[in-house]
């Protein structure tokens, strides 16, 4: 503890070249902490045939618990794309090409990256609570004197939940935009029917689906790293600890979470196309 | 009923991945536009001497009506079968129903004030119906709007 002050005392001494450093030591040696948890977490997913069922129940949790909120934003982003697309494009009569623009915009960017983000405030925040949790009232030092590893009872579960979870939601948000787009665009702006449907179909390509689910699928085992880790190591917090600890560690993921979602969906859109 | 009620989470469960396969199984297969049977297509070929603006996945169509797709667009630069002309040779995934004859004509048009270009195939009075690979020689190229324009721009000039 001394050492740790006396280090902190020295840092703020010396010149921000060297807070600098140490600041971006510290985020290179999280990031990789990180990677090295996510690929342990997605190790243990298949360490044992018990995993099935927690598996299961961690489905229901992140899955299907999310198909209410995810159905209702993806109609009101489908439903505003239809209006918005038909007033601009309407601007210089190309109204024909709201289809491939509804269907474009959905399937490559904003289904995968407004799921995650909304699959992070909902399920994200709730791993981060229900870990950190654990972790400060000794649960998982109680898991391990009992010789069950914690990363295979609370982690692997929920990385497996995710990366099923977020693909499937992610088709359910595209299908359900591209009706809220029919539903503005078709029905109550009078686009054409037939040209809408004909043009969401023309203008994807296996390609564009392709590279939508592997976005969700990145997006997923990102949420899910990020939520964990903050709440397997809230005691190894810096600013705070205890029940203010898990309240950081909740924040911290959500915001981090989305911070990376855009970040990565930034670098995979630009590998993909 | 208990039963029901003791596996509740698991039917949940069930039904949201069976309903999210079907979802991810239309999306690839519906609006991917991946050919599961591969079977409902054949090749026909032709040879253009200008494709300016025809896409791959650009529609094929007879009479209005659309019978296929671009499936390839190659440059034959030494012009194997065309005795040394280089053209550029489009493959076309035709639906079976449709029958081309050898004398069939392919031409590119354009659609709509954006200019989507696409291939529009015309019947001629052949005997034989094209095979599968058969190449079509009888071709209209694109039309390039600004040769038009400057062909027209000097033609005026001249006949006055």
């Amino acid at each position: 503890m001394n050492q740790h002050t006396d280090a902190a005392e020295s840092a703020n001494a010396l010149t921000p070249l060297t807070l600098l450093g140490s600041k971006s030591l510290r985020l290179f040696s999280e990031m990789g902490a990180m990677f090295l948890f996510c690929l342990h977490a997605m190790r243990l997913i298949f360490s044992s045939w018990g995993q099935f069922p927690k598996i299961i129940r961690q489905i229901y949790f992140i899955g299907v618990k999310s198909v209410t909120v995810i159905a209702l934003i993806g109609l009101f982003t489908g439903m505003v794309m239809g209006m918005q697309l038909y007033f601009a494009l309407s601007l210089f009569g190309a109204d024909g090409f709201l289809g491939t623009g509804v269907a474009l915009s959905m399937v490559r960017e904003l289904a995968p990256v407004l799921t995650a983000i909304m699959v992070t405030g909902r399920a994200g925040s709730a791993m981060t609570a229900e870990i950190g949790v654990m972790r400060i009232s000794e649960q998982i030092d109680a898991l391990e004197i009992m010789g069950i590893n914690p990363m295979s009872y609370l982690v692997s579960p929920k990385m497996a939940a995710s990366i099923i979870s977020f693909p499937i939601l992610t088709s359910l948000f595209n299908l359900i935009a591209l009706f809220g787009g029919w539903l503005t665009g078709v029905l109550l702006l009078g686009a054409n029917e037939g040209v809408y449907f004909y043009r969401v179909q023309q203008s994807l390509e296996w390609d564009d689906i392709s590279g939508g689910f592997l976005k969700a699928l990145v997006f997923g085992v990102v949420v899910c790293t990020v939520s964990c880790y903050q709440g397997y190591f809230t005691h190894l917090r810096r600013d705070a600890v205890g029940p203010e600890g898990v309240s950081q560690a909740t924040t911290h993921a959500v915001v981090m979470s989305c911070v990376l979602i855009l970040m990565s969906d930034y670098v995979l859109t630009s590998l993909l196309w | 009923m208990a039963s029901v009620k003791k596996y509740s989470k698991e039917t949940a469960v069930g039904v949201f991945v069976f309903v999210g396969l079907l979802c991810i199984a239309y999306m690839s297969v519906k609006l991917g536009n991946v050919k599961l049977f591969s079977d409902e297509y054949y090749n026909v070929g032709a040879v253009f001497t200008k494709i300016t603006g025809l896409k791959v996945n650009a529609p094929v169509s007879m009479y209005g009506v659309e019978v296929g797709f671009v499936e390839k667009i190659e440059l034959d630069l030494e012009g194997k079968e065309t005795n040394g002309v280089p053209v550029a040779v489009v493959t076309m995934a035709v639906k079976r129903d449709y029958q081309l004859d050898d004398e069939a004509v392919a031409s590119i048009k354009t659609s709509g004030l954006i200019g989507d270009k696409f291939v529009d195939i015309a019947l001629g009075l052949g005997m034989e119906t094209l095979q599968d690979g058969d190449v079509i020689y009888d071709t209209n190229p694109a039309i390039d709007l600004e040769d038009l324009i400057s062909k027209f721009a000097m033609s005026d000039g001249e006949t006055n």
